[in-house]
């Protein structure tokens, strides 16, 4: 082809901006199009319901301390990712999770089904001091959390906010949330949060409450 | 024919001063975290000072802050240059400036305090997203009615560069930030799940292409030929390289979602556009080192060549790099490990900061009415702290995810696991204080740096400083449409 089948686009802000927007715009569209289409197909499994007050509570403190930024939630699917952390991560069990907390870098372990693999004191004491428990840990310690009572207030507005985007609350579930959380700190919240991984978003187990796989040691 | 018209260069000149003081703030926040990562008793217990608090801090502040300050004021003074005009709308043009400090600032502020989306690389909550979004579209405004004043017909190169950096920024910014807000401080994303997933690393990556790539491919494209005193060495190549970029760029985002709950054929679609990205990527990098042919002899004498040629050398080494971890059996290895974290800065300290370096330091003394910097002895310097900063960081990080890559995946006889979690952050220690090292060298890079622009800048601060004129080109001869009256 010849210069002058380019010269418009060169010569013309206008033109150019607009092919500029398109041809930016194609590998977006294609990849995340089906996704909204099949994301209508990815369903909560049958006992999986959304998050509890506290552990709604404890998300979002866990997104507050930006503790995705060390810990992925995500097993991928191969074998010694599996021996090591229990059965590869499925998308039904992120299906409430906004925003996604994937991770994308292991400065610590994967949690994706740390739930029921220690004891709610364990970590209490890990995330006031994590070398009280790991000595050569370098994970920084978070003891504000155990001081820090909860703040029932909003609660109810995140919930509300939730059922908005999809999330299946009823209003019981909506009402009884302030007395859920009476009481308790966000440490507490947290270690709820964090028991409940790979147990409460678990399509097999959930009815059951073991983890898929004890996944051997951290 | 009288000139009416200079060039405004006061907004240019605010933004490298935005560029200098937040490169400092960013890369120290860095340097402070990789000291956590090392001796995480630095926290003190205090929480906005703990490491997973202010790495989102460094990321901004680096990217966002000192990049794009310094992608805004050189867009500025670019688009002047090359269109023999000045701003279109300068008052408009200096409220982006001070609209995006006070972004900076914002962010910078709030996320620490755990006011966070966790949207890696967008981790500001809804009230600055919605600034970020006026200003970028008034950036947006001030660039595109600029090119539509300009007095030369033919949009250079380096302007197509930055006028896809500003339109797919925008575009990424908004799709990945939509929200619902429950309050002030706390919004939750309307997408979830594997589609939140998807959406993030869709603009995560295209950060990376359009944010840290095109943005700067601009930056190159000017300040390369300019420096190197040659013509671009192809500029139909640059062009075709153009078009590839950014069209192929947009696919590649899943290649972050390997071996996930994503749907496979994305996961695959992204790898093969990962690999057809490289073609790309290093036609830009060899336009640019060969632009240096018969030039090469600056290297001996220019520390601003220099910065440009690594920087190029880097951003080749870099998305070749990029690539191959997209292969999926590279990927089950690197992915998760701190050989993200040596790739993201070879590109970032190597191909990023050094062309921005190099560029800065091209354009300050231009921009701040002087012949030279003020010390060339402190760019040299600056040039070898930085080059041993970034090495040193480099090697220690590939080192440490290469390790840990392999002992998470070791396994004996028997197929039990050989390592525990722990042993790999053992293994790997030593090479986080490595990394430390190497981050304070660039940091105090950073520093002679800014000290060297400070004395540059004297006339600047005396305000006796002299605009320079546009220069207006004679008008061809029967040109369509004529052109614009040199009357501003």
């Amino acid at each position: 082809m010849a210069y002058k089948h380019f010269e418009a686009i060169e010569k013309h802000a206008a033109l150019l901006g607009v092919l500029t927007a398109v041809m930016v715009s194609i590998g977006g569209l294609a990849e995340i199009t089906p996704l909204f289409m099949e994301a209508h197909a990815v369903k909560a499994p049958a006992h999986v319901k959304p998050y509890d007050p506290l552990r709604l509570a404890g998300r979002d403190i866990y997104v507050r301390e930006g503790c995705y930024l060390c810990h992925s939630q995500m097993i991928r699917a191969l074998r010694a990712e599996t021996e090591r952390y229990g059965h590869y991560s499925v998308a039904e069990e992120s299906v409430y999770d906004r925003p996604f907390q994937w991770g994308s870098k292991r400065t610590g372990p994967d949690l994706a089904r740390v739930g029921g693999k220690y004891s709610d004191q364990w970590h209490e004491v890990h995330l006031m001091n994590p070398r009280q428990v790991v000595p050569q840990s370098n994970m920084p310690g978070y003891p504000w959390l155990a001081k820090a009572k909860l703040d029932a207030s909003d609660i109810q507005a995140r919930m509300r906010g939730l059922r908005k985007l999809g999330d299946p609350y009823t209003d019981a579930d909506i009402d009884s949330a302030p007395a859920a959380l009476e009481g308790k700190t966000e440490m507490d919240a947290l270690v709820a949060y964090l028991q409940g991984l790979g147990i409460k978003n678990e399509p097999q187990v959930a009815a059951g409450g073991k983890p898929a796989s004890d996944g051997g040691e951290p | 024919m009288p000139n009416t018209e200079y060039y405004d260069d006061k907004v240019v000149r605010l933004f490298l001063l935005g560029a200098a003081i937040w490169g400092i703030i960013g890369m120290s926040v860095g340097v402070y975290a990789a000291a956590e990562l090392m001796w995480p008793a630095f926290n003190f217990d205090i929480p906005w000072l703990t490491f997973s608090r202010i790495r989102p801090d460094h990321t901004f502040g680096v990217i966002f802050a000192f990049g794009g300050s310094a992608l805004m004021g050189t867009c500025y003074y670019v688009v002047q240059r090359t269109g023999h005009t000045r701003l279109a709308l300068p008052r408009l043009a200096e409220m982006t400036f001070w609209g995006w400090q006070l972004i900076c600032v914002l962010a910078m502020v709030t996320m620490p305090l755990g006011i966070t989306q966790s949207k890696e690389y967008a981790e500001p909550e809804w009230f600055v997203d919605i600034l970020i979004a006026v200003v970028w579209v008034s950036f947006g405004v001030v660039f595109f009615a600029t090119l539509a004043r300009r007095r030369i017909r033919h949009i250079y190169v380096a302007n197509w560069y930055y006028g896809a950096f500003i339109i797919a920024v925008g575009l990424l910014h908004i799709v990945n930030n939509i929200a619902l807000p429950i309050s002030l401080t706390k919004s939750y994303p309307v997408y979830s799940g594997v589609v939140d997933a998807m959406v993030q690393w869709w603009y995560g990556h295209n950060a990376v292409a359009f944010f840290l790539t095109a943005g700067f491919l601009g930056m190159m494209y000017y300040f390369v030929p300019r420096q190197a005193q040659q013509p671009l060495w192809s500029y139909r190549f640059s062009i075709v390289n153009f078009w590839a970029l950014i069209s192929v760029y947009m696919w590649a985002g899943s290649h972050h979602l390997m071996y996930t709950a994503l749907p496979d054929w994305v996961q695959s679609v992204g790898m093969a556009f990962s690999l057809i990205l490289l073609m790309p990527s290093w036609g830009s990098a060899a336009n640019g080192l060969l632009t240096f042919n018969g030039s090469w002899h600056k290297l001996k004498t220019d520390p601003a060549a220099k910065f440009m040629v690594l920087s190029l050398v880097f951003y080749a080494a870099a998305t070749f790099e990029g690539s191959m971890m997209a292969i999926k059996t590279v990927n089950s290895l690197s992915h998760y490990t701190d050989w993200t974290i040596a790739h993201v800065h070879s590109g970032s300290i190597g191909w990023v900061a050094m062309i921005t370096i190099g560029s800065l330091y091209a354009m300050a003394p231009r921009a701040l009415g002087q012949p030279a910097m003020y010390s060339r002895k402190a760019m040299e310097l600056h040039f070898w702290l930085h080059i041993t900063g970034l090495l040193l960081y480099v090697g220690s990080m590939w080192t440490a995810g290469v390790t840990e890559g392999v002992m998470w995946r070791a396994t004996n006889a028997d197929g039990s696991l050989t390592y525990s979690f722990l042993d790999s952050l053992i293994a790997i220690k030593p090479m986080y204080l490595i990394r430390w090292l190497g981050g304070l060298f660039v940091l105090s890079g950073m520093v002679v740096m800014a000290w060297n622009l400070w004395y540059t800048a004297a006339d600047a601060r005396a305000r006796i400083i002299k605009p320079i004129p546009v220069p207006i080109p004679e008008p061809e001869p029967h040109q369509v449409p004529a052109p614009l009256p040199a009357a501003g």
